[in-house]
């Protein structure tokens, strides 16, 4: 699927919940069922350190250069937002990542994560996130 | 009277609502709301009096002098300061800190020299002494604290020496609501001639605090915890010491004679108030003062001594719950964690449910290290909050149990 399309599917599953308690409730079960981070990839230079909250990234080159993504927090509402920008980004060419326009998370309401102090968080993720596109789109 | 209907009309903030609930406000401890009589003072100024202080023969700038210096003796006779002269205006508690860093540092320290501190302070009564030590080669040396969040007094008097140069204390800490023995620390480093900062930004707005009865050396507090507008607080000193000590700004005001090759310095408090204060803040700070003198001290503390052992009492009764800060004397604040929910989570499902609460390190890191945490969920009370308010949060932390756990 392209990125536009997970984007779609993702802001489709969203749209069944009005309450912002189910949104959480989802983000929450999106959070728990990650993949368990790799350890050796627990180091300080994948931190994106916030006010709040920790937030790991590591990314890989696979054989058919997409990039795979790998991220864990230490709060779980947080987790479940950087496991929903992993399922749009991950296992896609590094172009298609630093050209990704991330309009699903205005769909799906995550915007109000993205003021200012709680940049660290999301704003902070999508950033690295395409750093580390830029970075293999580079070497690629 | 304590009438909890009529204290709430009067702060128009708690007539909100959040996602369509109603706002319950337990975030005191970061600011307070401000009563309509504090909106009306710093309004009518704006509408009807604005000129700036102590410089115009004009009519206006005299009427705003004259407010603000006597919202400088409402201030002094507040925490019965020997002279108004003692009070010197900042912008909070931070400003006030740094200001006394720097002044002091200049005038009396000395490579060597040694700050005395505690592990529960919040960073404005750390870093600016950081600062200093690294300025002057100086030591920071730091009090140890129990796991129940009470200060080991042992430890701090241990401390102390020759090469101390000021003991810096919060009265009250503003993550656990720990209530520190100042008169006692004060006592005994007084013995052996050291002088005491109080950092009183959580004591201020709940306690009926006596400098003279303390005898403390320095007192910093901030005006927006206490029911008065942003920008406003203060430093109090004793005289003798803000006498002796070097300015902090320079600029206007300050200032007693300029010239090219000398500067002489205006008198107290006048010599640490460069440039134009914000005087209508403090002006608003005057008002807050009498706001809460007409209710009476004793009537807050009371009241927001049940709320604290209420909220206590109903939140240890939740499952798995944990209070991060169990000293046996506690003010106005109440820090917790609920099994290994971080407090993000917790703080961000309370946040939807209408409950304001801080969430996070407080800014009190060394604390949260020293208690083997990243942060708490903090609830801190006021004098409009209500034990109903409270069941809310205690409802809503069972919601987020239940969700997470």
């Amino acid at each position: 699927m392209t990125i536009n399309e997970i984007q779609d599917e993702i802001a489709e599953e969203f749209s069944d919940y009005s309450d912002w308690m189910d949104k959480y409730s989802y983000l929450i079960e999106i959070g728990n069922d990650m993949p368990p981070y790799p350890e050796e990839h627990r180091v300080q230079q994948n931190v994106i350190e916030g006010c709040q909250s920790t937030v790991w990234i590591n990314a890989s080159l696979n054989d058919d250069k997409t990039l795979h993504f790998d991220a864990d927090a230490d709060a779980i509402i947080v987790k479940g937002i950087v496991g929903l920008l992993i399922r749009v980004l991950s296992e896609h060419t590094p172009d298609e990542i630093l050209n990704a326009d991330l309009y699903f998370i205005d769909k799906i309401g995550l915007k109000e994560n993205l003021t200012p102090t709680r940049s660290n968080g999301l704003l902070a993720m999508i950033k690295q996130m395409k750093l580390y596109a830029m970075a293999f789109s580079v070497k690629g | 009277m304590f009438d909890i209907a009529n204290i709430r009309s009067q702060f128009p903030i708690l007539s909100e609502t959040v996602y369509g609930k109603p706002l319950v406000y337990l975030d005191n401890g970061a600011t307070t709301q401000k009563p309509q009589c504090v909106l009306d003072v710093v309004n009518d100024i704006y509408m009807h009096k604005n000129a700036n202080i102590h410089r115009g023969v004009h009519h206006l700038s005299n009427v705003c002098t004259d407010l603000f210096e006597q919202a400088r003796k409402t201030v002094a006779r507040h925490i019965n300061a020997l002279s108004d002269a003692e009070i010197i205006f900042t912008r909070g508690t931070t400003e006030a800190i740094n200001l006394l860093a720097f002044s002091f540092g200049e005038t009396y320290c000395r490579p060597d020299d040694e700050i005395v501190i505690t592990t529960m302070e919040h960073h404005a009564n750390i870093v600016p002494w950081q600062m200093l030590c690294e300025r002057k080669k100086m030591k920071l040396r730091v009090a140890k604290i129990s796991d129940k969040g009470e200060l080991d007094t042992d430890h701090l008097y241990s401390l102390l020496n020759e090469r101390t140069r000021l003991v810096c204390v919060a009265h009250v800490s503003n993550v656990m609501g720990t209530v520190n023995p100042v008169k006692q620390i004060i006592g005994k480093a007084h013995a052996m001639g050291i002088p005491v900062l109080v950092d009183a930004a959580q004591s201020m707005p709940h306690k009926n605090i006596d400098v003279q009865d303390l005898d403390c050396d320095f007192m910093a507090f901030s005006g927006h915890k206490m029911y008065a507008p942003n920008g406003s607080g203060a430093l109090y000193g004793k005289a003798k010491w803000l006498n002796e000590m070097v300015p902090y700004h320079g600029g206007g005001e300050m200032i007693e004679k300029v010239t090219f090759e000398k500067t002489t310095y205006n008198q107290l408090p006048f010599k640490f108030e460069a440039g134009t204060p914000d005087y209508i803040s403090a002006i608003g700070l005057g008002r807050a003062i009498e706001f809460m003198e007409e209710i009476g001290m004793d009537n807050i503390e009371r009241h927001e001594h049940e709320l604290v052992k209420y909220a206590i009492e109903r939140l240890g009764a939740i499952k798995d719950l944990r209070f991060i800060g169990e000293a046996a004397d506690h003010s106005s604040a109440v820090s917790f964690l609920v099994g290994n929910i971080h407090p993000y989570d917790t703080g961000m499902i309370l946040d939807k449910m209408g409950v304001a609460v801080r969430t996070g390190h407080h800014c009190a890191q060394p604390l949260m290290d020293r208690m083997g945490i990243t942060g708490t969920v903090r609830a801190s009370f006021a004098i409009y909050n209500t034990k109903e308010e409270i069941d809310k949060l205690v409802e809503a932390v069972e919601r987020v149990r239940m969700m997470m756990m």
